[in-house]
């Protein structure tokens, strides 16, 4: 029998993941390892990690890890990618870690085409600390710190981290994808994938950022928020490449 | 050795340097900024990287990654950018990262004057961040001591797996003096260094099935294995690290307690007063943290009719440890300067005199 589908290395044997159930952290995770294994760079590879869900990963996952405070993960990447230049780095960070504590950190080593990937978890909200509101919560939706729905008024409106890095000259690499469905999997995969590469070739920042579900806080089963996403958060955060070097 | 005229905080950039510091990221900021200026023009020739950081924040996080990597790495800054590098020296503690930082005091408390100050004494050694770490905070009182505490300051951090401070005030970074200055480290030390610690404690890529050595894992002994041998290391400096210079202290009646600058001007004081015939000495601590509490707790009330506290801190801050050491048993008065304002001879002569003439 031939074997032709199998946990990646990058994923601990036998441990659990600690992520919610139908949560993207998961699918993100496996795609992320998936990817080390086919460029066989699991062994190179160093994670930092940003403060919010995506910590759960570091007891889950194999290779070589460190955390960073909140926000800060793309500055702690910038100097170890620097001083470490034959190393693959990349970051893993959600929407309030990348996106308002860390949004300067994240601005800046766009800014300086840093050579290390960043993969980004937009969920619309702060998952690990319980539903509050995020740099990305949609207008009208409701967060424990916006009880009735996010006000323009009040809070602005979310922050497109794709389109406002894609305002600078440096960045090597822009893509939002998602996890909804299998060819959107297959599409995010890809787009990983390519993020990795580019740091194989030296070519600079490389930045994917997955629009992601949060079951547990958005306070829906799994599968609707399936259903919410398309009907809603892909209409605030369109899919695409917003910045592809290789293309131009 | 090479004999050399510098500038303090030029001083300080060249002799780490020289230890082998290969990663310096900082955010301008007066008294402090020809640190980050030096390193600059210094580290594209030894092969190092210095990176201007967006903010005091990202600076301390990239140091941290620098040295997650194995390698010796330091920032610089002032007064209220200490305060905001307090995120990232607390998870530098916690993280048993071997940093260096270097404080240029000025004034304050929030932004304050951009002239020198003694006024972070308390931050350095009480509660720079969170969680209860504690750092070995030198303080010299001459370009050549900081040359020197600062050359060897990564021996310190490595051997304790802990950051270290250089707190200086303003004034000693923009003084000027000829200095000795030690040999720069081998290239086969620096590689030797860094893989080294790699290989103990570092992150990074091995051949041996990826068993990683996330810092989460580092210590042993259930969830508060750590803190309690953080505390136990702390406790063991106590006893082995202090640092103090005792200053014609033999036949004092008088003592004058002070560091950095204000122990330079002091010293200064005192050969006014002794040729007068003031039997005046100065207990200086090197090192302000952890505290030389023996070196006060000793002198004898009976011998010693007063302290005299000289810092440029209002309020008073070496103070307190002082007065700690001593239980109160020797009366302590005051001669102060704050907010940038920098200390006057005149001003401790008198203060001496005062005290001793009473
Ligand atoms: C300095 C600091 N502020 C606040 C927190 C608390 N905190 C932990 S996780 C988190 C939110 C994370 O949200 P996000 O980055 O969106 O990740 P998610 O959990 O949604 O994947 C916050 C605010 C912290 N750990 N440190
Ligand atoms: S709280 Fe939300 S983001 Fe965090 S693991 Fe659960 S579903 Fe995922
Ligand atoms: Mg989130």
């Amino acid at each position: 029998m031939e074997k032709i589908y199998t946990r990646p290395s990058y994923i601990r044997e036998g441990a659990t993941s600690g992520f919610c159930p139908g949560c993207m952290h998961s699918t993100v995770h496996k795609l992320v390892g998936e990817v080390l294994d086919e460029l066989g760079i699991v062994n190179k590879t160093v994670t930092v990690w940003g403060v919010g869900c995506c910590i759960l990963g570091a007891g889950y996952t194999t290779h070589d890890s460190f955390g960073s405070p909140h926000g800060r993960a793309c500055a702690v990447a910038s100097a170890y990618k620097r001083t470490n230049p034959d190393e693959i780095v990349y970051t893993y960070q959600g929407d309030g870690d990348l996106a308002s504590i860390g949004i300067a950190e994240t601005i800046y080593a766009a800014n300086r085409g840093e050579n290390f990937t960043v993969i980004f978890i937009n969920n619309s909200t702060y998952g690990m600390t319980g539903g509050q509101m995020a740099p990305t919560t949609l207008v009208g939706q409701k967060a424990t710190t916006a009880p009735f729905g996010r006000d323009p008024k009040q809070h602005g409106y979310p922050v497109h981290v794709c389109e406002l890095l894609a305002t600078l000259k440096a960045p090597y690499y822009l893509e939002r994808v998602t996890c909804l469905d299998a060819p959107n999997v297959l599409k995010a995969k890809k787009a990983i994938k390519k993020a990795f590469q580019n740091q194989i070739d030296g070519k600079g920042f490389s930045l994917v950022e997955i629009m992601s579900n949060c079951p547990t806080n958005w306070g829906m089963a799994p599968l609707e928020t399936l259903e919410f996403m398309k009907e809603n958060t892909l209409k605030e955060f369109p899919l695409g490449v917003y910045r592809d070097k290789d293309a131009e | 050795m090479e004999k050399r005229f510098m500038k303090g905080a030029e001083a300080i950039a060249e002799a780490a340097v020289r230890a082998g510091c290969r990663f310096f990221a900082g955010y301008p900021i007066t008294p402090q900024n020809e640190i980050p200026e030096y390193f600059a023009r210094r580290m594209p020739e030894v092969g190092g990287v210095f990176l201007q950081g967006e903010s005091e924040v990202a600076s301390i996080n990239m140091v941290n990654g620098a040295a997650f990597g194995g390698t010796r790495s330091m920032t610089s800054s002032s007064s209220c950018g200490i305060s905001l590098k307090a995120e990232g020296v607390s998870q530098a503690a916690t993280d048993h990262l071997p940093i260096v930082v270097c404080s240029v005091m000025r004034g304050g408390p929030g932004v304050g004057p951009i002239t020198g100050s003694q006024q972070d004494y308390w931050q350095a050694t009480k509660a720079h961040g969170n969680g209860g770490y504690k750092l070995l905070v030198f303080t010299p009182e001459s370009v050549q001591e900081a040359v020197d505490m600062t050359y060897h300051a990564w021996d310190y951090a490595e051997k304790y797996r802990n950051p270290v401070m250089i707190l200086i005030d303003g004034v000693i970074g923009v003084m000027m003096e000829p200095i000795e200055l030690p040999d720069m480290v081998s290239d086969e030390f620096i590689a030797q260094n860094k893989a080294a610690k790699k290989a103990a404690y570092a992150p990074g890529p091995r051949e041996d099935g990826r068993k990683e050595k996330h810092p989460i894992n580092v210590s042993d002994g259930g969830p508060m294995g750590r803190n309690h041998a953080d505390w136990m290391k702390y406790e063991g400096w106590k006893e082995n690290e202090t640092d103090v210079e005792f200053y014609q202290t033999d036949d004092a009646e008088l003592i004058i307690a002070a560091y950095g600058i204000s122990a330079r001007i002091a010293k200064s004081a005192i050969g006014i007063l002794r040729s007068e015939g003031y039997k005046v000495g100065l207990i200086r601590p090197k090192r302000v943290y952890p505290f030389p509490t023996k070196a006060f707790a000793d002198l004898c009330p009976k011998k010693i009719k007063g302290i005299l506290d000289v810092e440029m801190s209002m309020p008073p801050q070496l103070a307190e440890d002082v007065d700690a050491a001593t239980k109160g048993a020797i009366p302590m008065e005051y001669c102060l300067t704050s907010y940038g304002v920098i200390m006057n001879r005149d001003d401790i002569v008198a203060k001496a005199k005062e005290m001793l003439n009473k």
